[in-house]
Protein backbone atom coordinates (compact mmCIF):
# COMPACT_ATOMS: atom_id res chain seq x y z
CA UNK A 1 0.00 0.00 0.00
CA UNK A 2 1.20 3.57 -0.89
CA UNK A 3 2.02 5.55 2.24
CA UNK A 4 0.99 9.42 3.17
CA UNK A 5 4.41 10.59 2.98
CA UNK A 6 7.04 10.03 0.53
CA UNK A 7 10.12 9.68 1.67
CA UNK A 8 13.29 11.66 0.99
CA UNK A 9 16.84 10.94 2.08
CA UNK A 10 17.93 14.65 4.15
CA UNK A 11 21.64 14.07 5.00
CA UNK A 12 24.61 13.31 2.01
CA UNK A 13 24.83 9.54 3.94
CA UNK A 14 21.26 9.26 3.69
CA UNK A 15 20.89 9.91 0.07
CA UNK A 16 24.41 7.97 -0.36
CA UNK A 17 23.36 5.04 1.52
CA UNK A 18 19.70 5.15 -0.38
CA UNK A 19 21.23 4.61 -4.16
CA UNK A 20 22.99 1.35 -2.68
CA UNK A 21 20.21 -0.38 0.06
CA UNK A 22 17.27 1.95 0.31
CA UNK A 23 16.57 0.32 3.76
CA UNK A 24 15.92 3.69 5.31
CA UNK A 25 13.15 4.17 2.77
CA UNK A 26 11.91 0.69 3.04
CA UNK A 27 11.86 1.65 7.06
CA UNK A 28 9.82 4.70 6.63
CA UNK A 29 7.61 3.11 4.23
CA UNK A 30 6.55 0.31 6.69
CA UNK A 31 6.46 1.92 10.36
CA UNK A 32 6.62 5.74 9.54
CA UNK A 33 3.92 6.61 6.49
CA UNK A 34 2.35 3.13 6.36
CA UNK A 35 -1.11 3.16 6.18
CA UNK A 36 -3.40 2.49 9.10
CA UNK A 37 -7.46 2.75 8.79
CA UNK A 38 -8.37 5.25 11.13
CA UNK A 39 -11.29 3.29 12.91
CA UNK A 40 -8.83 0.58 14.50
CA UNK A 41 -9.85 -0.55 17.99
CA UNK A 42 -7.37 -1.61 21.00
CA UNK A 43 -8.11 -5.48 20.02
CA UNK A 44 -5.60 -3.91 16.98
CA UNK A 45 -2.30 -3.33 19.02
CA UNK A 46 -1.65 -7.28 19.63
CA UNK A 47 0.21 -7.92 17.03
CA UNK A 48 2.90 -5.14 18.82
CA UNK A 49 2.69 -6.86 21.78
CA UNK A 50 3.29 -9.99 20.22
CA UNK A 51 6.34 -8.58 18.77
CA UNK A 52 7.51 -6.88 21.75
CA UNK A 53 6.82 -10.83 22.93
CA UNK A 54 9.04 -12.11 20.90
CA UNK A 55 11.79 -9.81 21.52
CA UNK A 56 11.44 -10.16 25.72
CA UNK A 57 11.96 -13.90 24.57
CA UNK A 58 14.40 -13.55 22.90
CA UNK A 59 16.73 -11.54 25.30
CA UNK A 60 15.57 -13.26 28.48
CA UNK A 61 16.02 -16.51 26.77
CA UNK A 62 19.76 -15.75 25.61
CA UNK A 63 21.15 -14.57 28.26
CA UNK A 64 19.50 -17.73 30.47
CA UNK A 65 21.21 -19.66 27.86
CA UNK A 66 24.60 -18.17 29.53
CA UNK A 67 23.69 -20.10 32.60
CA UNK A 68 22.33 -23.39 32.15
CA UNK A 69 23.21 -26.60 30.95
CA UNK A 70 21.59 -29.16 28.85
CA UNK A 71 22.71 -32.42 30.70
CA UNK A 72 20.33 -34.70 32.27
CA UNK A 73 22.54 -34.58 35.87
CA UNK A 74 22.79 -31.13 35.75
CA UNK A 75 20.23 -29.10 33.76
CA UNK A 76 17.98 -29.68 36.54
CA UNK A 77 20.80 -27.90 39.15
CA UNK A 78 21.48 -24.96 36.66
CA UNK A 79 18.10 -24.22 37.04
CA UNK A 80 18.37 -23.74 40.62
CA UNK A 81 21.61 -22.32 40.68
CA UNK A 82 20.09 -19.22 38.29
CA UNK A 83 17.39 -19.08 40.87
CA UNK A 84 19.82 -18.84 43.78
CA UNK A 85 23.28 -18.37 42.44
CA UNK A 86 23.00 -16.13 39.52
CA UNK A 87 22.57 -12.20 39.37
CA UNK A 88 19.43 -11.62 38.69
CA UNK A 89 18.73 -14.87 38.08
CA UNK A 90 15.12 -14.69 39.60
CA UNK A 91 14.09 -12.59 38.02
CA UNK A 92 15.55 -13.41 34.46
CA UNK A 93 13.75 -17.24 34.93
CA UNK A 94 10.54 -15.34 36.04
CA UNK A 95 10.06 -13.26 33.45
CA UNK A 96 10.90 -15.79 30.59
CA UNK A 97 8.70 -18.28 32.42
CA UNK A 98 6.18 -16.15 32.66
CA UNK A 99 6.37 -14.39 29.49
CA UNK A 100 6.05 -17.61 27.85
CA UNK A 101 2.15 -17.71 29.05
CA UNK A 102 1.93 -13.85 28.29
CA UNK A 103 2.72 -14.38 24.71
CA UNK A 104 0.37 -17.20 24.34
CA UNK A 105 -2.11 -15.28 26.10
CA UNK A 106 -1.64 -12.25 23.73
CA UNK A 107 -1.59 -14.66 20.78
CA UNK A 108 -4.86 -16.41 21.71
CA UNK A 109 -6.21 -12.61 21.80
CA UNK A 110 -4.41 -11.75 18.52
CA UNK A 111 -6.37 -15.06 17.04
CA UNK A 112 -9.48 -14.30 18.32
CA UNK A 113 -9.72 -10.77 16.66
CA UNK A 114 -8.68 -12.10 13.41
CA UNK A 115 -11.92 -14.82 13.73
CA UNK A 116 -14.56 -11.99 14.86
CA UNK A 117 -13.35 -9.29 12.43
CA UNK A 118 -13.34 -11.82 9.53
CA UNK A 119 -9.25 -11.03 9.07
CA UNK A 120 -8.67 -14.03 7.66
CA UNK A 121 -10.99 -13.47 4.11
CA UNK A 122 -9.71 -12.46 0.82
CA UNK A 123 -7.36 -10.96 0.53
CA UNK A 124 -5.87 -12.21 3.91
CA UNK A 125 -5.82 -15.42 3.63
CA UNK A 126 -1.91 -16.23 3.05
CA UNK A 127 -1.34 -13.64 5.82
CA UNK A 128 -3.58 -15.69 7.95
CA UNK A 129 -1.72 -19.28 6.97
CA UNK A 130 1.57 -17.62 7.93
CA UNK A 131 -0.16 -17.07 11.60
CA UNK A 132 -1.41 -20.43 11.99
CA UNK A 133 2.59 -21.37 11.03
CA UNK A 134 3.77 -18.90 13.52
CA UNK A 135 1.38 -20.34 16.13
CA UNK A 136 2.02 -23.68 15.45
CA UNK A 137 5.80 -22.85 15.85
CA UNK A 138 5.44 -21.02 18.99
CA UNK A 139 3.72 -23.90 20.36
CA UNK A 140 6.86 -26.16 19.67
CA UNK A 141 8.88 -23.86 20.87
CA UNK A 142 6.76 -23.62 24.36
CA UNK A 143 7.37 -27.12 24.37
CA UNK A 144 10.46 -27.94 23.98
CA UNK A 145 11.52 -25.18 26.38
CA UNK A 146 9.20 -26.71 29.15
CA UNK A 147 11.25 -29.66 29.30
CA UNK A 148 14.69 -27.93 29.59
CA UNK A 149 14.53 -27.35 33.54
CA UNK A 150 14.00 -30.83 33.72
CA UNK A 151 11.66 -31.08 36.43
CA UNK A 152 8.93 -34.33 36.55
CA UNK A 153 6.41 -32.26 34.42
CA UNK A 154 9.32 -31.11 32.13
CA UNK A 155 10.54 -35.47 31.73
CA UNK A 156 6.60 -36.35 31.20
CA UNK A 157 5.34 -33.47 29.31
CA UNK A 158 8.83 -34.44 27.03
CA UNK A 159 7.42 -38.50 27.27
CA UNK A 160 3.70 -38.10 26.44
CA UNK A 161 4.33 -35.28 23.24
CA UNK A 162 6.96 -37.68 21.95
CA UNK A 163 4.80 -40.24 21.80
CA UNK A 164 1.98 -38.92 20.36
CA UNK A 165 4.30 -39.67 16.98
CA UNK A 166 4.01 -43.27 18.04
CA UNK A 167 0.61 -43.34 16.96
CA UNK A 168 1.64 -42.96 13.35
CA UNK A 169 1.15 -46.67 11.83
CA UNK A 170 3.89 -48.71 10.28
CA UNK A 171 6.69 -45.74 11.10
CA UNK A 172 5.67 -44.42 14.25
CA UNK A 173 7.88 -45.94 16.72
CA UNK A 174 10.74 -45.57 14.64
CA UNK A 175 10.11 -42.32 14.16
CA UNK A 176 9.30 -41.85 17.85
CA UNK A 177 13.23 -43.43 18.30
CA UNK A 178 14.40 -41.10 16.24
CA UNK A 179 12.86 -37.85 18.02
CA UNK A 180 13.84 -38.89 21.28
CA UNK A 181 17.39 -40.11 20.43
CA UNK A 182 16.91 -43.38 22.48
CA UNK A 183 14.09 -45.65 23.81
CA UNK A 184 12.96 -43.49 26.30
CA UNK A 185 13.75 -39.69 27.56
CA UNK A 186 17.24 -39.14 28.10
CA UNK A 187 20.15 -36.95 27.88
CA UNK A 188 20.48 -37.03 24.05
CA UNK A 189 16.54 -36.01 23.98
CA UNK A 190 17.40 -32.94 26.41
CA UNK A 191 20.42 -32.23 24.33
CA UNK A 192 18.46 -31.67 20.96
CA UNK A 193 15.66 -29.78 22.15
CA UNK A 194 18.29 -26.96 24.12
CA UNK A 195 19.01 -26.69 20.65
CA UNK A 196 15.91 -26.71 19.07
CA UNK A 197 14.65 -24.13 21.55
CA UNK A 198 17.57 -21.76 20.61
CA UNK A 199 16.81 -22.14 17.00
CA UNK A 200 13.22 -21.97 16.47
CA UNK A 201 12.42 -18.59 18.00
CA UNK A 202 14.82 -17.24 15.07
CA UNK A 203 12.58 -19.30 12.57
CA UNK A 204 9.55 -17.56 14.11
CA UNK A 205 11.33 -13.90 13.54
CA UNK A 206 11.41 -14.93 9.82
CA UNK A 207 7.92 -16.22 9.44
CA UNK A 208 7.01 -12.67 11.38
CA UNK A 209 8.83 -10.90 9.01
CA UNK A 210 6.63 -12.53 5.95
CA UNK A 211 3.66 -12.42 8.17
CA UNK A 212 3.87 -7.96 8.67
CA UNK A 213 5.31 -8.37 4.50
CA UNK A 214 1.94 -9.94 3.40
CA UNK A 215 -0.02 -7.54 5.92
CA UNK A 216 1.72 -4.02 4.33
CA UNK A 217 1.02 -5.35 0.99
CA UNK A 218 -3.08 -6.02 1.31
CA UNK A 219 -3.33 -3.44 4.69
CA UNK A 220 -4.64 -4.18 7.71
CA UNK A 221 -8.14 -5.36 8.55
CA UNK A 222 -10.62 -2.90 10.57
CA UNK A 223 -13.85 -3.38 12.44
CA UNK A 224 -16.31 -2.68 9.85
CA UNK A 225 -14.49 -5.14 7.68
CA UNK A 226 -15.01 -2.82 5.03
CA UNK A 227 -11.36 -2.08 2.69
CA UNK A 228 -9.77 1.15 2.81
CA UNK A 229 -11.48 3.32 -0.42
CA UNK A 230 -9.57 6.50 -0.19
CA UNK A 231 -6.42 6.34 1.70
CA UNK A 232 -6.17 9.86 2.24
CA UNK A 233 -9.38 9.99 3.77
CA UNK A 234 -9.49 6.56 5.58
CA UNK A 235 -6.20 6.02 7.15
CA UNK A 236 -3.38 8.09 9.23
CA UNK A 237 0.29 7.30 9.06
CA UNK A 238 1.64 4.53 11.02
CA UNK A 239 3.66 6.92 13.08
CA UNK A 240 2.72 8.51 15.65
CA UNK A 241 -0.79 7.14 15.28
CA UNK A 242 -0.35 3.28 15.34
CA UNK A 243 3.02 3.57 17.35
CA UNK A 244 1.54 5.25 20.26
CA UNK A 245 -1.15 3.47 20.63
CA UNK A 246 0.54 0.24 20.10
CA UNK A 247 2.77 1.88 23.08
CA UNK A 248 -0.45 2.41 25.35
CA UNK A 249 -1.35 -1.08 24.93
CA UNK A 250 1.93 -2.44 25.36
CA UNK A 251 2.17 -0.70 28.64
CA UNK A 252 -1.20 -1.98 29.96
CA UNK A 253 0.37 -5.80 28.93
CA UNK A 254 2.89 -5.16 30.88
CA UNK A 255 1.30 -4.08 33.60
CA UNK A 256 -0.08 -7.80 33.91
CA UNK A 257 2.97 -9.31 32.70
CA UNK A 258 4.87 -7.36 35.55
CA UNK A 259 2.33 -8.62 38.19
CA UNK A 260 3.08 -12.49 37.08
CA UNK A 261 6.57 -11.63 36.92
CA UNK A 262 6.96 -10.14 40.85
CA UNK A 263 4.20 -11.21 42.74
CA UNK A 264 2.86 -14.59 41.79
CA UNK A 265 5.25 -16.12 39.37
CA UNK A 266 4.78 -19.41 40.21
CA UNK A 267 0.89 -19.12 39.69
CA UNK A 268 0.86 -20.68 35.96
CA UNK A 269 3.12 -23.21 36.67
CA UNK A 270 3.12 -26.64 38.36
CA UNK A 271 4.87 -27.45 41.96
CA UNK A 272 5.77 -30.67 40.61
CA UNK A 273 8.17 -29.25 38.09
CA UNK A 274 10.47 -28.27 41.36
CA UNK A 275 11.06 -32.09 41.60
CA UNK A 276 13.86 -33.64 39.44
CA UNK A 277 13.23 -35.79 36.36
CA UNK A 278 12.35 -39.41 37.56
CA UNK A 279 12.17 -41.43 34.49
CA UNK A 280 10.42 -44.31 37.07
CA UNK A 281 7.57 -42.46 38.42
CA UNK A 282 4.57 -40.59 36.43
CA UNK A 283 3.64 -38.13 38.53
CA UNK A 284 -0.40 -39.22 39.68
CA UNK A 285 -1.87 -36.02 37.30
CA UNK A 286 -0.10 -35.01 34.40
CA UNK A 287 -1.07 -31.63 32.97
CA UNK A 288 0.39 -29.03 30.40
CA UNK A 289 1.11 -25.55 30.48
CA UNK A 290 -2.51 -23.82 30.80
CA UNK A 291 -2.24 -22.78 26.95
CA UNK A 292 -2.13 -26.60 25.53
CA UNK A 293 -4.66 -27.01 27.60
CA UNK A 294 -7.78 -26.86 24.76
CA UNK A 295 -6.13 -29.43 22.72
CA UNK A 296 -4.70 -31.88 25.75
CA UNK A 297 -8.78 -32.29 26.91
CA UNK A 298 -9.21 -32.95 22.85
CA UNK A 299 -6.41 -35.55 22.81
CA UNK A 300 -7.87 -37.24 25.75
CA UNK A 301 -11.50 -37.04 24.91
CA UNK A 302 -11.14 -39.75 22.42
CA UNK A 303 -10.83 -43.30 23.14
CA UNK A 304 -8.50 -44.20 20.55
CA UNK A 305 -4.69 -43.63 20.10
CA UNK A 306 -4.18 -43.18 16.51
CA UNK A 307 -8.17 -40.89 16.52
CA UNK A 308 -6.86 -38.71 19.54
CA UNK A 309 -3.33 -37.78 18.03
CA UNK A 310 -5.25 -37.17 14.88
CA UNK A 311 -8.06 -35.07 16.37
CA UNK A 312 -5.30 -33.09 18.50
CA UNK A 313 -3.19 -32.12 15.83
CA UNK A 314 -6.48 -31.32 13.14
CA UNK A 315 -7.82 -28.87 15.75
CA UNK A 316 -5.11 -26.75 15.21
CA UNK A 317 -4.59 -27.25 11.34
CA UNK A 318 -8.44 -26.99 10.81
CA UNK A 319 -7.69 -23.18 11.70
CA UNK A 320 -5.21 -22.60 8.28
CA UNK A 321 -8.90 -23.58 6.48
CA UNK A 322 -10.74 -21.05 7.67
CA UNK A 323 -10.94 -19.02 5.23
CA UNK A 324 -12.10 -20.95 2.92
CA UNK A 325 -15.21 -22.99 5.84
CA UNK A 326 -16.17 -19.55 6.52
CA UNK A 327 -18.21 -18.58 3.48
CA UNK A 328 -19.86 -15.60 4.44
CA UNK A 329 -19.02 -12.70 1.80
CA UNK A 330 -19.46 -10.33 5.17
CA UNK A 331 -15.78 -9.88 7.06
CA UNK A 332 -16.62 -7.78 10.40
CA UNK A 333 -19.14 -9.93 12.94
CA UNK A 334 -20.85 -6.54 13.75
CA UNK A 335 -22.75 -7.01 10.89
CA UNK A 336 -23.34 -11.19 11.10
CA UNK A 337 -26.52 -11.49 13.78
CA UNK A 338 -26.11 -15.43 13.70
CA UNK A 339 -22.30 -15.61 13.63
CA UNK A 340 -21.67 -13.13 16.16
CA UNK A 341 -23.49 -15.54 18.63
CA UNK A 342 -21.98 -18.66 17.48
CA UNK A 343 -18.74 -16.62 17.76
CA UNK A 344 -18.90 -15.95 21.18
CA UNK A 345 -20.24 -19.65 22.07
CA UNK A 346 -16.98 -20.83 20.45
CA UNK A 347 -14.83 -18.51 22.99
CA UNK A 348 -16.66 -20.79 25.58
CA UNK A 349 -16.40 -24.02 23.90
CA UNK A 350 -12.19 -23.30 23.52
CA UNK A 351 -12.85 -21.65 27.58
CA UNK A 352 -14.48 -24.83 29.03
CA UNK A 353 -11.83 -27.84 26.84
CA UNK A 354 -9.18 -25.67 28.65
CA UNK A 355 -10.74 -26.14 31.73
CA UNK A 356 -11.49 -29.52 31.09
CA UNK A 357 -7.94 -30.32 30.26
CA UNK A 358 -6.62 -29.28 33.68
CA UNK A 359 -9.65 -32.17 35.24
CA UNK A 360 -9.05 -36.17 35.84
CA UNK A 361 -9.95 -37.62 32.18
CA UNK A 362 -12.72 -39.63 33.94
CA UNK A 363 -16.54 -39.48 34.78
CA UNK A 364 -18.61 -36.24 33.84
CA UNK A 365 -15.25 -34.31 32.88
CA UNK A 366 -14.52 -37.00 30.21
CA UNK A 367 -18.19 -36.57 28.82
CA UNK A 368 -18.21 -32.94 28.62
CA UNK A 369 -14.66 -32.89 27.14
CA UNK A 370 -16.25 -35.59 24.23
CA UNK A 371 -19.19 -32.92 23.68
CA UNK A 372 -16.92 -30.20 23.87
CA UNK A 373 -14.40 -31.48 21.21
CA UNK A 374 -17.00 -32.53 18.70
CA UNK A 375 -18.95 -28.86 19.00
CA UNK A 376 -15.03 -27.57 17.91
CA UNK A 377 -15.18 -29.72 14.91
CA UNK A 378 -18.39 -28.59 14.22
CA UNK A 379 -17.72 -25.10 14.39
CA UNK A 380 -15.45 -25.00 11.55
CA UNK A 381 -16.77 -27.90 9.91
CA UNK A 382 -20.65 -27.61 9.75
CA UNK A 383 -21.80 -24.65 11.28
CA UNK A 384 -19.31 -21.76 10.04
CA UNK A 385 -20.27 -23.08 6.71
CA UNK A 386 -24.10 -23.14 6.74
CA UNK A 387 -24.00 -19.67 8.91
CA UNK A 388 -22.48 -18.09 6.02
CA UNK A 389 -25.48 -19.77 3.63
CA UNK A 390 -28.19 -18.72 6.01
CA UNK A 391 -27.20 -15.92 7.84
CA UNK A 392 -28.85 -12.38 6.44
CA UNK A 393 -26.08 -9.85 7.40
CA UNK A 394 -27.22 -6.27 8.50
CA UNK A 395 -26.11 -3.47 6.04
CA UNK A 396 -22.67 -3.24 5.71
CA UNK A 397 -21.92 0.38 5.48
CA UNK A 398 -20.25 1.37 2.10
CA UNK A 399 -16.99 2.62 3.01
CA UNK A 400 -15.33 3.18 6.96
CA UNK A 401 -16.01 6.86 6.50
CA UNK A 402 -19.49 5.97 6.68
CA UNK A 403 -19.14 3.23 9.41
CA UNK A 404 -17.66 6.00 11.38
CA UNK A 405 -20.58 8.07 10.66
CA UNK A 406 -22.93 5.40 11.77
CA UNK A 407 -21.24 5.67 15.51
CA UNK A 408 -19.63 2.55 15.13
CA UNK A 409 -15.92 3.02 16.47
CA UNK A 410 -16.67 1.98 19.73
CA UNK A 411 -16.40 -1.82 19.76
CA UNK A 412 -14.62 -2.59 22.37
CA UNK B 1 18.77 -22.10 -31.60
CA UNK B 2 16.01 -19.84 -33.36
CA UNK B 3 12.59 -19.56 -32.33
CA UNK B 4 11.80 -21.12 -35.67
CA UNK B 5 14.05 -24.41 -35.15
CA UNK B 6 12.17 -24.78 -31.75
CA UNK B 7 8.80 -24.34 -33.81
CA UNK B 8 9.67 -26.69 -36.28
CA UNK B 9 10.77 -29.72 -33.54
CA UNK B 10 8.81 -28.92 -30.21
CA UNK B 11 8.87 -32.24 -28.87
CA UNK B 12 12.58 -33.69 -29.98
CA UNK B 13 14.73 -33.91 -26.62
CA UNK B 14 18.12 -32.91 -27.58
CA UNK B 15 21.71 -34.19 -25.96
CA UNK B 16 22.07 -30.99 -24.19
CA UNK B 17 18.56 -31.30 -22.38
CA UNK B 18 19.39 -35.28 -21.64
CA UNK B 19 23.31 -33.35 -20.18
CA UNK B 20 21.33 -30.69 -18.46
CA UNK B 21 18.57 -33.69 -16.57
CA UNK B 22 21.20 -36.05 -16.25
CA UNK B 23 23.50 -33.22 -13.62
CA UNK B 24 20.58 -31.56 -12.11
CA UNK B 25 19.65 -35.70 -10.93
CA UNK B 26 22.89 -36.23 -10.15
CA UNK B 27 23.31 -32.88 -7.99
CA UNK B 28 19.56 -33.87 -6.38
CA UNK B 29 20.99 -37.57 -5.38
CA UNK B 30 24.67 -35.32 -4.01
CA UNK B 31 22.27 -33.45 -1.81
CA UNK B 32 20.05 -36.11 -0.50
CA UNK B 33 23.11 -37.90 0.21
CA UNK B 34 24.49 -35.27 2.25
CA UNK B 35 21.26 -34.52 4.04
CA UNK B 36 21.57 -38.12 5.33
CA UNK B 37 23.67 -37.64 7.82
CA UNK B 38 22.02 -34.57 9.54
CA UNK B 39 19.10 -36.77 9.69
CA UNK B 40 20.85 -39.74 10.60
CA UNK B 41 22.45 -38.41 13.31
CA UNK B 42 19.19 -38.28 15.80
CA UNK B 43 18.75 -41.89 16.10
CA UNK B 44 19.94 -43.49 18.70
CA UNK B 45 24.06 -43.77 18.89
CA UNK B 46 26.34 -46.43 19.57
CA UNK B 47 26.06 -46.57 23.15
CA UNK B 48 22.42 -46.48 23.37
CA UNK B 49 22.20 -49.28 21.10
CA UNK B 50 24.56 -51.14 23.36
CA UNK B 51 21.87 -53.75 24.95
CA UNK B 52 21.89 -53.34 28.58
CA UNK B 53 20.27 -56.26 30.35
CA UNK B 54 19.63 -56.41 33.87
CA UNK B 55 19.72 -59.32 36.73
CA UNK B 56 16.81 -59.50 38.62
CA UNK B 57 16.61 -61.63 41.93
CA UNK B 58 12.86 -63.20 42.32
CA UNK B 59 13.92 -64.30 45.58
CA UNK B 60 13.45 -60.67 47.64
CA UNK B 61 9.71 -60.31 46.11
CA UNK B 62 7.26 -61.41 48.45
CA UNK B 63 3.86 -62.76 46.65
CA UNK B 64 1.53 -60.43 46.22
CA UNK B 65 4.25 -57.63 45.54
CA UNK B 66 5.67 -55.73 42.30
CA UNK B 67 9.16 -54.83 42.22
CA UNK B 68 10.22 -51.81 39.39
CA UNK B 69 13.40 -52.26 37.81
CA UNK B 70 15.04 -50.13 35.02
CA UNK B 71 16.36 -51.78 31.78
CA UNK B 72 17.44 -49.96 28.67
CA UNK B 73 16.00 -46.28 30.68
CA UNK B 74 12.64 -47.68 30.90
CA UNK B 75 10.88 -49.57 33.76
CA UNK B 76 10.31 -53.04 34.18
CA UNK B 77 7.51 -54.67 36.41
CA UNK B 78 8.20 -58.08 37.79
CA UNK B 79 4.59 -59.04 39.84
CA UNK B 80 4.73 -61.89 42.17
CA UNK B 81 1.04 -62.73 41.46
CA UNK B 82 -1.02 -64.66 44.64
CA UNK B 83 -3.15 -68.14 43.22
CA UNK B 84 -6.59 -65.78 42.59
CA UNK B 85 -4.79 -62.82 40.69
CA UNK B 86 -3.33 -65.86 38.90
CA UNK B 87 -7.13 -67.24 38.25
CA UNK B 88 -8.46 -63.97 37.62
CA UNK B 89 -5.75 -63.09 34.79
CA UNK B 90 -6.46 -66.68 33.31
CA UNK B 91 -10.16 -67.01 33.46
CA UNK B 92 -10.55 -63.61 31.54
CA UNK B 93 -12.46 -64.77 28.52
CA UNK B 94 -10.27 -63.25 25.60
CA UNK B 95 -13.55 -61.88 23.47
CA UNK B 96 -13.45 -59.01 26.58
CA UNK B 97 -10.29 -57.67 25.44
CA UNK B 98 -9.62 -55.15 23.32
CA UNK B 99 -6.34 -56.68 22.22
CA UNK B 100 -6.73 -60.65 22.62
CA UNK B 101 -3.80 -62.69 24.03
CA UNK B 102 -4.33 -65.34 26.76
CA UNK B 103 -2.63 -65.31 29.89
CA UNK B 104 0.07 -68.01 29.29
CA UNK B 105 1.16 -66.31 26.24
CA UNK B 106 2.19 -63.50 28.59
CA UNK B 107 4.18 -65.51 31.29
CA UNK B 108 6.72 -68.03 31.64
CA UNK B 109 5.57 -68.88 35.38
CA UNK B 110 2.11 -68.26 36.45
CA UNK B 111 3.24 -66.36 39.50
CA UNK B 112 5.84 -64.02 37.73
CA UNK B 113 4.75 -61.57 35.25
CA UNK B 114 7.31 -59.89 33.94
CA UNK B 115 6.06 -56.76 31.67
CA UNK B 116 7.50 -53.34 30.59
CA UNK B 117 5.96 -50.33 32.89
CA UNK B 118 5.25 -48.29 29.27
CA UNK B 119 2.05 -46.91 29.15
CA UNK B 120 1.03 -48.21 25.12
CA UNK B 121 -1.05 -44.90 24.86
CA UNK B 122 1.40 -42.42 25.19
CA UNK B 123 3.98 -43.96 27.47
CA UNK B 124 3.61 -43.09 30.80
CA UNK B 125 4.37 -45.18 33.71
CA UNK B 126 1.21 -46.90 35.50
CA UNK B 127 0.88 -47.27 38.85
CA UNK B 128 0.32 -50.97 40.63
CA UNK B 129 -2.76 -52.61 42.11
CA UNK B 130 -4.88 -49.87 41.06
CA UNK B 131 -7.78 -49.70 38.75
CA UNK B 132 -10.96 -51.63 37.98
CA UNK B 133 -8.71 -55.05 37.52
CA UNK B 134 -6.60 -54.57 39.85
CA UNK B 135 -3.66 -53.82 37.73
CA UNK B 136 -2.24 -51.26 36.34
CA UNK B 137 -4.03 -47.64 36.23
CA UNK B 138 -2.25 -45.07 33.56
CA UNK B 139 -2.71 -41.77 35.39
CA UNK B 140 -2.05 -39.65 32.49
CA UNK B 141 -4.87 -40.67 29.99
CA UNK B 142 -6.83 -43.37 32.20
CA UNK B 143 -5.89 -46.42 30.86
CA UNK B 144 -6.91 -49.68 32.71
CA UNK B 145 -4.76 -52.54 32.52
CA UNK B 146 -5.23 -56.24 34.10
CA UNK B 147 -3.82 -58.64 36.47
CA UNK B 148 -1.78 -59.45 33.04
CA UNK B 149 -0.54 -56.32 32.28
CA UNK B 150 -3.63 -56.20 29.25
CA UNK B 151 -5.28 -53.71 28.68
CA UNK B 152 -9.12 -53.23 29.38
CA UNK B 153 -10.43 -49.74 28.65
CA UNK B 154 -9.05 -46.40 28.16
CA UNK B 155 -7.16 -44.86 24.84
CA UNK B 156 -4.25 -47.35 25.42
CA UNK B 157 -4.15 -49.62 22.16
CA UNK B 158 -2.23 -52.53 22.77
CA UNK B 159 -1.21 -54.50 26.00
CA UNK B 160 1.68 -53.82 28.34
CA UNK B 161 5.08 -55.21 26.31
CA UNK B 162 6.30 -58.68 27.80
CA UNK B 163 9.85 -58.03 27.42
CA UNK B 164 12.56 -60.78 26.43
CA UNK B 165 13.53 -62.24 29.31
CA UNK B 166 14.52 -65.93 30.88
CA UNK B 167 15.26 -68.05 34.13
CA UNK B 168 18.82 -68.26 34.52
CA UNK B 169 17.57 -69.97 38.26
CA UNK B 170 15.06 -70.95 39.59
CA UNK B 171 14.25 -67.53 41.14
CA UNK B 172 16.44 -65.39 38.99
CA UNK B 173 15.46 -63.69 35.94
CA UNK B 174 17.87 -62.15 33.25
CA UNK B 175 15.71 -59.30 31.16
CA UNK B 176 17.19 -58.20 27.84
Amino acid sequence: MEGHSQYTPKSGFARWLERRLPILSFMHGSFVSYPTPKNLNYMWVFGAILSFMLVAQIVTGVVLAMHYTPETTLAFDSVEKIMRDVNWGTVLRYAHANGASMFFLAVYLHIFRGMYYGSYKDPREVLWILGVVIFMLMMATGFLGYVLPWGQMSFWAATVITNLFSAIPVVGTAITTWLLGGYSVDNPTLNRFYALHYLVPFIIVAIVALHVWALHVTGQNNPSGVEVKDIKKETVPFTPYATMKDAVGIAAFLVVYAWLTFFVPNYLGHPDNYIEANPLVTPPHIVPEWYFLPFYAILRAIPNKLLGVTALFASILITAALPWLDTSKVKSAVYRPLFRKEFWIFVAVCIGLGYLGAQPAEGAYLWFARVLSAYYFLHFLVILPVIGKVEKPEPVPESIDASIMRGETSHV
Amino acid sequence: MTSKDTAAKPAEPSRRDILYIATGAAAAGAAAGMVWPLIAQMNPDASTLALASTEVDLSSVPEGQIVTVKWRGKPVFVRHRTPAEIKAAEDTPLSVLPDPEADSKRVQKPEWLVIIGVCTHLGCIPTGKEGEYNGWFCPCHGSVYDLSGRIRSGPAPTNLEVPPYAFIAESKIKIG
